[in-house]
């Protein structure tokens, strides 16, 4: 697979991050690189082989449904930008 | 089983300009999970709290916190699953779906694209007259819900409350079985009745526990069929997806005004797009969302905060052998034990209080006939709610064992049909043991011929010139019957009264 432009603009569209025309190029090859480096655990033969999830054998943590946190909007709105009448206010999104 | 003797309904068809079309439905339902916490997190689920006071720092998509499931989440999903006669997956595991909104702090939301926890099921919505629609479910997977925008509090700004983010949410996803709007209506109502039968969602659509998104195309007739045989989906239209829609009415509205705006375009010689639209129900339209699918590339890949969820088959088969009997069991049930009309049956367990309160007022005690019991819910006790304000079967002045009570009179012969609604009102307005008023207010049904004769023989003392007329025109032995009514202040049994009279006057 290779990355052209177009794509890195894509990408850096939907992570929201600003990337400068003139910059795009370099970030491709970038991308490119690291696609590279990872495509090589494509040699590998993993016929017949489970995915591995988790490196120790675990169990999913699970909890019981009780409730046990909440009841404190002044700590979840603190480094809200900003906050009123306990929404957090933020631009217009409608569409 | 009882569903054997349904048919299925035949397609709505719509005319064109080129010959007729048929629509082709699939939908997604979101159903809020009705649980304590949130599936992630220990905030609480509470409808209508301060806003962002059921909020932990998971939902808030703080730095560093991690997931952990909600098992009671797990739990009620597993059981609408059991519920629809769906396959249990023991494997399941959550991916992220990425996509940024203010409403979705973490910017992904935590759902089951890959692996969800339930695989393909089936439900049965009935249509009246004897017909019924299998809809076959493709999957069920468990998913975090978003919390809320409110855009007319300020007119620069959006306004976020994060209470709903990280409530849990069933998607049930339909195939294109459906074929009218009034078949979509039908299943999402069919699906509620099952998830509140097992007490999985609450199904309040008004608050939003329930949407759904539609999808919709159109076809020529004979191509369904095509589809249906073999499978394959391009004997079937592009199809268009309309999104989040919380009302029925809304729902077939919607369906109809898209598979319309889908056959001009096919008729024109155009083509339809694969889109997302919405439905704006003041202009009886639906719009392109398209500018909202290209910010949507969700980019889904498994959550690495999670492993995958493995849960054993005894759990899932404690689960089962722990089900409420459901609706169409339900049904099928009264029919048999009660003798009741599908009809009777159909209303008495549209609504799981409805059912519960009919089961009640039919146990215990003696001669609690079904049939009548049957006919005083529905027809005098609903009835008298919806005049009391539109009142809930679960907020009824009269208990399900007083009402059992004046049933239980009637069936003894104790008190007459017309006495009893008598009864019934003065148990709703002023409450009380119903047999208990009947001795306090000597509501007791005359059935002793002896004291009938006696009221009969005064009657025709009295009116010498009466009896005479009657005797030319036997129909106004009526004219007598009123008079022993009257005069036993209702009391007397009237099929003896009747027949006393006749013979007295000799007719």
């Amino acid at each position: 697979m290779s990355i052209d432009e177009g794509t890195a603009r894509r990408v850096a569209r939907l992570a929201r991050i600003r990337v400068e025309e003139t910059d795009l190029p370099a970030l491709a090859q970038e991308f490119n690189a690291i696609l590279g480096f990872i495509e090589q655990l494509g040699e590998v033969d993993v016929e017949g082989v489970e995915p591995m999830v988790s490196v120790t054998p675990m169990r999913l943590k699970r909890r019981d449904d009780v409730v046990t946190d909440g009841g404190q909007p002044q700590a979840v709105l603190s480094n809200a930008p900003d906050a009123r009448e306990g929404f957090f206010a933020v631009p217009k999104v409608v569409e | 089983m009882l569903d054997l003797s349904y048919e299925a309904p035949a397609p709505k068809v719509i005319q064109g300009a080129t010959g007729d079309w048929e629509l082709v439905i699939g939908l997604e339902v979101h159903a809020q999970v009705a649980s304590k916490a949130k599936v992630f997190s220990g905030a609480s689920t509470q409808f209508g709290a301060e806003p962002n006071s059921n909020v932990s720092f998971v939902d808030a998509g703080m730095p560093g916190m991690l997931p952990v499931i909600n098992e009671g989440c797990v739990a009620q999903t597993v059981r609408t699953g059991l519920g629809l006669k769906a396959a249990i997956n023991l494997h399941s595991a959550f991916d992220r779906k990425n996509y940024f909104y203010p409403d979705q702090p973490a910017g992904y939301q935590i759902s089951q694209l890959y692996h969800p926890l339930v695989g393909e099921g089936e439900v049965l919505v009935e249509l009246g007259n004897g017909t019924a629609r299998r809809v076959r479910i493709e999957r069920i997977h468990l998913e975090q819900d978003a919390g809320k925008s409110i855009h007319d509090m300020d007119p620069t700004m959006s306004f976020v409350d994060l209470n709903r983010a990280g409530v849990a949410l069933m998607e049930i996803v339909s195939r294109p079985d459906i074929r009218s709007p009034e078949e979509a209506a039908a299943y999402i109502l069919k699906l509620r009745q099952i998830m509140r039968y097992l007490g999985t969602c609450d199904g309040d659509m008004q608050n939003g526990n329930l949407r759904a998104d539609v999808n919709v195309s159109v076809c020529r007739p004979g191509d369904y069929e095509k589809y249906a045989e073999s499978g394959d989906f391009s004997h079937l239209g592009t199809r268009c997806e309309i999104k989040n829609m919380n009302s029925t009415r809304f729902i077939q509205a919607a369906i109809e005004v898209e598979a319309r705006r889908q056959i001009a375009i096919l008729e024109d010689g155009g083509q339809i797009v694969q889109e997302t639209r919405g439905f704006d129900p003041d202009k009886g339209e639906t719009r392109s969302q398209r500018s909202k699918e290209e910010a949507h590339d969700y980019r889904y890949f498994p959550d690495p905060d999670l492993l995958p969820l493995e849960i054993e088959q005894a759990w899932v088969d404690d689960i089962a052998s722990a089900l409420p009997e459901l609706p169409d069991a339900k049904k099928a049930r009264l029919m048999e034990a009660f003798g009741l009309s599908d009809y009777d049956a159909g209303v008495l367990t549209a609504e799981v209080e409805n059912a519960a309160y009919f089961e009640q007022v039919v146990s215990g005690g003696t001669k609690r006939d079904g049939k009548t019991a049957a006919n005083w819910v529905i027809n005098e006790l609903f009835g008298r709610l919806k005049r009391d304000g539109d009142k809930a079967i679960t907020e009824s002045p009269v208990s399900p064992d007083q009402l059992g009570g004046i049933v239980e009179l009637i069936g003894k012969g104790d008190i007459s049909g017309k006495i009893a609604k008598d009864l019934f009102e003065i148990v709703y307005t002023e409450g009380g043991d119903p047999a208990q008023i009947v001795e306090e207010r000597g509501m007791r049904q005359v059935t002793d011929t002896g004291a009938i004769e006696t009221a009969v023989d005064e009657v025709i003392a009295a009116n010498p010139a009466q009896v005479e007329k009657a005797k030319q025109n036997p129909k106004l032995a009526g004219w007598f019957v009123g008079q022993v009514m009257k005069a036993t202040g209702g009391k007397a049994n009237p099929a003896a009264v009747n027949q006393i009279v006749s013979a007295k006057l000799g007719l």
